[in-house]
């Protein structure tokens, strides 16, 4: 297998804050491959958009890795210099954000923010730039792109916001799009529109994709793979027709009973028991113990497993094909 | 775009006319209850009661107040503003004479403060809890504790009386110089204009204390609204989305980051030149400096009524013209305004 577009590996990170240092992240390993689209789920809290801030190398100055390394095609991210790092934004990488209309500049037109990006990597001068503006804004599939080049954000709508900013992110041709929630906080017809969007560009131009999410069925519908954290760990990783039919490790299973779908009463809706731990508190090695119906004596003692290549899972005692499984539930019941 | 731009700004012209209504009509106020009868004041000390009468008549004082309202209009509109009872000159003409001494203290003030206290701001907005965010901290806080008199005094005691590097606080220019030539009335320009260097230093030296007092009252608000507002923008999702798209620092910095912290800095300017404008009365009476604000302390201790009248009306319009400048200049920055109004 060809070196992966981006090898995040074994990443721990924490922030350094006056209430205590944050361990966000822990050991977080995923690979994005060239043209795959990679989902990363989990709740809210678990170090998804950390992880992003670190792989495009924006974290703010309270963040600090302390182990484990990003490569972004081979070249290091972390502990490379900013001037080198922040090269690849924008022409190699490029990332888009939820709530598209506080993310672009109120003051400034969407035609010349995006020309702004384009003079800084796309060779595009003052002259060229709206020109070629027009026509990212055109390949975003943006109806009348000469007229909405010369609006400002406010007088845009949310979703033709969030076509702005995938305008801007891709008017470079990146080789990683890091999609951060771009669909929360539109309304459902436009979520799918947006998704459709970013989907097909990605094929088209077979860019490679990190896309966070809280909605599982759209994880499930446009991922290759899918990576599963919680509490600043990947606890589950695999291809995602694998890790939807047969989740291996217990908050997967969780998450995904938790999941509203068409033909499943409210009823038949778990929620996920406790909350996720305070990361400024010490924590055991499994960060999902305390909530875990299937904990064993083990899982207080010995570091968690790693988590392997194919589909791989982090828990001492993951679901099927688990001799163990019985006992475990005794186990916890006698807890 | 353009043009509905210029209709925002022709509305913010027409909408500053009721201020300039608003004034007017409280000056004219104003005069009308101050103590004391006009009439029999102008009459003169061997009035008689007829004398009195007649000498209302002759001033309109026996007519409605509408009519009186109406004639104060006229007589405003013809330049009329009344005479002086110190000088016995008109006072429009006292105070346009006066005016760009005061205007050129109170702007070279108001540009000392603003070239140190926005970069100050952004830096220390830039390097939270480095030196420089220190030292923004001890200028806000001594610059709204310090009076601006007392700086004036120790301002003039350390350069003039002690360093003796500061020329006498004693006006414009010494009086081994000739002013310049008028044109603006401002005396760096006038003399940068004719060309006479020399007099151009004399004018400078004279105007740097002053204009120093002002600027250290003036400096606090804009440095901390600055430092608030650079905060503020720096951590906004747009400055994020810049970072992520691999703009330059300075591009992130200023155009996005320093543009969107502008506008409130903007709003704090106007208001800290009003404050200017009142602090000037006293920081003139210390460097006995002939503008607009001593000729008002001495109009009021010598009960020169039409003196004091004309210099509210014309401080208000100053007031009027600065917020209606910083009000287009705003439409002008923020594409957002004026269409939710
Ligand atoms: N700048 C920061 N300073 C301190 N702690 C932070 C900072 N940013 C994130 N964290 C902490 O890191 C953890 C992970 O946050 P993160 O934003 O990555 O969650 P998330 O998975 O993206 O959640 P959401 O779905 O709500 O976006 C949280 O516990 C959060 O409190
Ligand atoms: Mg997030």
């Amino acid at each position: 297998m060809a070196a992966p577009l981006l090898d995040v590996d074994g990443l721990s990170l924490e922030f350094r804050t006056r209430s205590g240092v944050v361990k966000a992240l822990e050991d977080v390993s995923f690979q994005v491959a060239k043209g795959e689209i990679l989902g990363l789920v989990g709740e809210s809290g678990s170090g998804k958009s950390v992880s992003a801030y670190a792989a495009m190398g924006i974290l703010d100055a309270a963040g600090c890795v302390t182990a484990g390394a990003i490569r972004y095609d081979g070249m290091a991210v972390t502990g490379a210099p900013e001037r080198e790092v922040a090269k690849l934004r924008g022409r190699e990488m490029a990332m888009i954000f939820q709530s598209p209309r506080t993310a672009l500049n109120p003051i400034r037109t969407v035609g010349d923010q995006i020309g702004d990006v384009l003079r800084r990597h796309g060779g595009a001068t003052r002259q060229t730039a709206r020109a070629r503006a027009v026509e990212a804004l055109a390949q975003v599939r943006i109806p009348d792109p000469a007229r909405r080049a010369r609006a400002y954000p406010f007088e845009l709508s949310g979703g033709m916001c969030q076509r702005v900013c995938i305008a801007m992110a891709l008017a470079c041709r990146p080789k990683l799009l890091i999609c951060d929630e771009p669909t929360t906080g539109l309304d459902v017809t436009t979520q799918a529109a947006i998704m459709a969007l970013i989907v097909e560009l990605c094929r088209e131009r077979g860019m490679g994709a990190l896309l966070i999410t809280h909605d599982l069925h759209l994880a499930a519908e446009t991922c290759d793979r899918i990576a599963v954290m919680h509490a600043g760990h990947v606890v589950e990783t695999g291809a995602a027709a694998d890790l939807f039919a047969q989740p291996r490790h217990p908050y997967t299973a969780s998450l995904i009973a938790a999941t509203p779908a068409a033909g499943r009463t409210l009823d038949a809706i778990g929620a996920i028991p406790g909350n996720l731990p305070d990361l400024r508190a010490a924590l055991p090695p499994c960060r999902y113990r305390a909530r875990c119906p299937r904990a064993l004596g083990v899982c207080d003692a010995d570091p968690l497993p790693p988590l392997g290549s194919g589909h791989g899972v982090r828990c001492h005692n993951p679901l099927g094909c688990n001799p163990m499984g019985e006992e475990a539930t005794v186990d916890h019941a006698a807890a | 775009m353009a043009a509905s731009r210029l209709g925002i700004v022709a509305r913010r012209v027409g909408g500053a006319i009721p201020s300039l209504v608003g004034v007017v009509v409280v000056t004219f106020v104003l005069t009308r209850s101050l103590p004391g009868d006009p009439a029999v004041y102008f009459a003169g000390l061997m009035a008689d009661a007829e004398s009195i009468a007649a000498t209302r008549a002759r001033l309109g004082l026996d007519r409605t107040w509408i009519e009186q309202f109406v004639s104060y209009v006229e007589r405003l509109f013809a330049g009329d503003w009344g005479v002086s009872l110190q000088t016995g000159r008109p006072v429009l003409t006292e105070l346009s004479q006066r005016l760009p001494a005061s205007l050129e203290l109170t702007l070279a003030g108001l540009l000392f403060a603003i070239g140190v206290a926005v970069p100050l701001g952004v830096l220390a907005a830039t390097r939270p809890n480095s030196w420089v965010d220190h030292l923004c901290r001890v200028v806000v806080t001594a610059g709204v504790s310090l009076p601006t008199f007392f700086t004036g005094l120790f301002l003039v005691y350390l350069f003039y009386f002690l360093a003796g590097v500061a020329p006498s606080p004693l006006g414009r220019l010494d009086f081994i110089y000739f002013s310049p030539p008028h044109v603006t009335g401002f005396y760096t320009i006038d003399t940068a204009l004719a060309g006479d260097w020399w007099t151009f230093r004399g004018a400078l030296a004279q105007l740097v204390l002053p204009a120093l007092t002002l600027g250290l009252f003036a400096l606090a608000p804009i440095a901390r609204m600055t430092r608030a507002s650079m905060l503020a923008a720096l951590s906004a999702d747009f400055v994020r989305t810049a970072t992520a798209m691999g703009l330059s620092r300075r591009k992130v910095l200023w155009t996005y980051a320093f543009g969107n912290a502008f506008l409130p800095v903007l709003t704090t300017l106007g208001m800290v030149f009003s404050f200017l404008l009142g602090a000037n009365v006293l920081v003139e009476r210390v460097f006995s400096w002939p503008g607009v604000g001593s000729f008002a302390i001495d109009a009021l201790v010598a009960s020169d009524y039409a003196a004091v009248q004309g210099f509210v009306l014309a401080m208000a319009l100053l007031f009027v013209a600065v917020n209606l400048l910083i009000d287009v200049i705003y439409t002008l920055v923020d594409p957002r305004v004026g269409l939710e109004g």
